[in-house]
């Protein structure tokens, strides 16, 4: 059977959010707690977690989380990462043991900063020479799979329930102001690792319910920007495209929102001309950016996160509010089961953005 | 009298028993088949004129008449086929080359038959164009590769002139001179009806077409006929013509029995005189000459509008696509080796060239392997015959697609592929004012806004089938094409896998 990434492999899915605009931090018990009541929404063949805040003291440096088949990949993998960065700091994730979860790889983490000689040498900024250096491990080296790799955040990840997967990386011991997750229902999958989601580049991370149609369109354009789409996954495209609209285009995440869920022609038309003119230019440059077929999305970045819908909203997802805490779910239950008297329950509507962001200097 | 080699391809069946010697097959026949003998009172036809076009048989109020084959054959030979037998006999007789008209007939394969599309079942809904909405929508042209802003941080949202189509299809380059003022009237007002373009190939712009500038493609071919200032300004876009797929390599014949009055006018050119356009452009001998030629003419026009470069599919294709999408082109029209004309050498249209769907995935490729797609616009002819034609053509990765030969058909045309001959009785490839007014430029525009708008609700069911609501969601949109039957090479080059994969 081929593996995720040589087959592209539909799943269904539940997604859970939740921030604090205070930048207070939690614990992983309340996200994990949210994922139960979603439970047969997942099948068991993937679950995982997004945490922005839990690396305070290595926060001037990027996070990698990479899965390795066995210590040689890791040897190869390592002696590449010390040709252009400095690593600060290389351990084994810590896990508690689980019979729920099983066949788990080697789990690494490193706290790096690209060196400054490297970077002025090939005339790229930090960031784009750390994506560029995710790019290539995970197309090039076969049996290593880096799956984080932002600052001050990770992503947690495994085949298995969500509720299993974040007891497993025992994410009561993590502390964030923002916590995304996600439980995963393949269709068929041979039950790899980095297929499961959030699926992260540099800060940026999404989870996602849905299948899109527009896949391959999508894929085809941004593969022309240096990504390599190495898992043929939806959510691995999606995030591609929001680094690049967002990182390389410089747009707005409301921009972005209106390239990724375009509102169609016939709204656009009805808009005021300022507005109109915007819109049509986006869809106009970025048509080939369009995502169509259902999806709901959280996608996390540092001190905020963006909820969005399809544009004909074919997956459900909720908003909801509690005091400081902002609350984004497949379904109301989720929020529920944290925040049984959250208020503003609310059902976005397709294509319109719910836009989170964690007070300046809080995070 | 020399003996006639080749027999009648077709006969000429009537029923006595319903012809009422009426005569109208008679008027309606400019190649004189039919005839009144006084004498018994009856119809006569000599078969040995008859092109098969069918106008008679369309028109016959007793359906008395019906054209079939011939079946008086030479010894049936697998190699040595009759049609290649006949050729010869042609040849020998006259010492000519041979010509023919519309696309190439021969039983080469047509990838579009052998590619399969895709729908949704139960992992995501198809989606029901008759209840939600269907976009259609295109727009060509040059595309930004960062965006700018104002100094308010507001983006600065002016573009490169587009295109905009309702639908992804156009109506590809015919010129007045092959094709008749009725006929051009017909194209030119369904476009406008339809908010697409149609194309004014390279015989100029009659002076009564001036107010569909708007949805017209003005052609700088070879020749050029036809070309001026105003004519420039007149259209929505300026098309350059290098190459059409019926004869790559060649530049076109006009007889001189075509270019009478207006047209001869409207080329710019004296009446009765032959329109040879050259087979190269005399100022574009390479690369950098197409680059100056494209910069000539937005000079001419200010910027406002986009310049298409239109090329035949030739077996580099996917490099002279990316040369020519560096050079300043804002759309590039690739042209098949099936693609109609009015009049090409036999060999050369039968001979000469490559199917569409291999350039068209060739040279979508290669713009992403170079990172330049989006820097043109991509649309491609070369017998488009179908809604799924079009729909599988924007999956392999096109904007939008050129039609002619079915423009054509939904006017009448019957594919009897003598356009050369001018006695086209169907009014349409043919400048004789009796013949030109079998078309009636009403009903001939009402037609092609019909299979248009026809060819629209089909895209769009089979977008919805797919779970596509936008046909930009389409474009390149490969994993929702299969093949069939098709090599592990062809499959490579069309980028797709094979059903069941």
């Amino acid at each position: 059977m081929k593996l995720e990434g040589q087959v592209r492999i539909p799943s269904g899915c539940a997604i859970s959010a939740v921030i604090s605009r205070e930048g207070r931090k939690m614990s992983g018990d309340a996200i994990i707690k949210s994922m139960i009541p979603m439970h047969d929404r997942s099948n068991g063949l993937g679950g995982g977690f997004a945490a922005y805040g839990i690396y305070p003291e290595y926060k001037e440096f990027y996070a990698l989380h990479i899965f390795y088949n066995d210590n040689n990949v890791r040897m190869t993998c390592e002696n590449l990462l010390k040709d252009g960065f400095e690593i600060i700091k290389s351990e084994s994730i810590p896990i508690r043991k689980t019979l729920k979860i099983t066949d788990v790889p080697l789990i690494w983490r490193y706290f790096v900063a690209p060196m400054s000689s490297v970077l002025s040498r090939l005339h790229v900024d930090e960031k784009e020479y750390v994506a560029e250096t995710v790019m290539k491990i995970n197309s090039q080296i076969n049996g290593a799979y880096v799956f984080s790799s932002g600052k001050n955040m990770g992503v947690f990840k495994a085949v298995g329930f969500p509720e299993d997967v974040g007891y497993f990386y025992r994410l009561d011991e993590y502390e964030g102001y923002c916590w995304t997750a996600h439980g995963r229902y393949p269709t068929n999958t041979p039950g790899w690792w980095g297929g499961a989601h959030p699926f992260a580049l540099l800060d940026y991370t999404i989870v996602h319910n849905g299948e899109i149609s527009s896949y391959d369109a999508n894929r085809r354009y941004i593969e022309m920007y240096g990504y390599k789409c190495t898992l043929q996954t939806d959510t691995e495209v999606i995030t591609y495209i929001a680094d690049y609209l967002l990182r390389r285009q410089g747009l707005t995440l409301e921009e972005t929102a209106s390239v990724i869920a375009a509102p169609f022609w016939s709204t656009i038309e009805n808009k005021p001309e300022e507005e109109r003119k915007k819109l049509s230019y986006l869809r106009t440059v970025y048509s080939s950016l369009l995502v169509t077929g259902p999806f709901s999305i959280v996608l996390g970045f540092e001190g905020g996160l963006m909820a969005l819908n399809d544009r004909l909203k074919l997956r459900s997802m909720v908003t909801a509010e509690k005091d400081d805490l902002v609350f984004v779910a497949s379904e109301e239950s989720a929020i529920r089961a944290i925040a049984p008297d959250a208020t503003n329950v609310y059902a976005p509507a397709g294509g319109e953005p719910i836009i989170v962001k964690v007070k300046e200097g809080k995070y | 009298m020399a003996i006639n080699y080749v027999n009648p391809e077709f006969e000429v069946v009537r029923n006595p028993n319903r012809c009422i010697a009426c005569r109208v097959c008679e008027r309606q026949c400019a190649n004189g088949v039919h005839s009144f003998d006084p004498e018994t009172g009856t119809m006569m036809a000599d078969e040995t004129k008859c092109v098969d076009c069918q106008r008679c048989v369309a028109l016959c109020p007793t359906r008395a008449l019906k054209i079939v084959k011939n079946d008086c054959a030479l010894r049936e030979n697998a190699n040595w086929q009759q049609d290649t037998i006949y050729e010869i006999y042609k040849q020998a007789g006259s010492g000519g080359v041979l010509l023919s008209s519309m696309g190439n007939p021969k039983p080469l394969p047509v990838y579009w038959d052998k590619i399969l599309i895709n729908a949704s079942q139960v992992t995501n809904p198809p989606i029901d164009p008759l209840r939600e909405p269907m976009e259609t929508k295109v727009f060509l042209g040059k595309k930004p590769t960062m965006p700018e802003r104002n100094p308010d941080g507001s983006l600065k949202t002016d573009l490169a002139p587009q295109l905009e189509l309702s639908m992804p299809v156009m109506f590809s380059a015919m010129s007045y001179g092959s094709i008749s003022y009725n006929a051009h009237e017909s194209l030119a007002r369904a476009a406008e009806n339809l908010g697409i373009y149609y194309n004014t190939g390279e015989g100029g712009l009659h002076e009564d077409f001036y107010k569909y500038g708007a949805n017209t493609i003005v052609q700088v071919a070879s020749g050029r006929f036809g070309v001026h200032e105003d004519y420039l300004s007149a259209g929505a876009a300026i098309e350059i013509k290098m190459g059409q797929g019926a004869k790559p390599g060649i530049g076109g014949h006009l007889p001189g029995k075509k270019i009478v009055g207006d047209v001869s006018r409207t080329r710019m050119i004296p009446e009765g005189s032959d329109a040879i356009s050259p087979a190269p452009h005399h100022d574009i001998y390479s690369i950098e000459d197409l680059r100056q030629l494209v910069y000539s003419l937005k000079e001419a026009t200010q910027y406002t509008k986009p310049v298409i470069v239109k090329v035949a599919a030739v077996h580099n294709i996917a490099a002279i696509a990316s040369g020519i999408a560096r050079s300043g082109a804002d759309i590039i029209a690739i042209d098949g080796f099936r693609g109609g004309t009015g009049a090409a050498p036999t060999r050369i249209r039968d001979n000469v060239g490559i199917p569409i769907e291999l350039a068209l995935a060739a040279v979508d490729q290669r713009l992403r392997d170079e990172g330049i797609r989006n820097n043109v616009s991509l649309v491609v002819g070369g017998s488009i015959r179908s809604a799924s034609d079009v729909v599988k053509a924007v999956a392999l990765g096109a904007d939008a697609c050129y039609v002619a030969t079915a423009a054509l058909l939904a006017l009448g045309c019957h594919l009897c592929r003598t356009c050369h001959t001018g006695n086209c009785n169907w009014g349409i490839a043919t400048q004789k004012p009796e013949l030109v007014k079998h078309l009636n430029p009403d009903i001939g525009s009402q037609r092609l806004i019909n299979l248009m708008n026809a060819w629209r609700h089909e895209i769009m069911e089979l977008m919805g089938g797919m779970g596509i609501n936008s046909i930009e969601a389409l474009r390149g949109n490969r994993l929702m094409l299969r093949g069939m039957g098709l090599n592990e090479k062809e499959l490579e080059i069309l980028g797709i896998s094979h059903a069941g994969e």
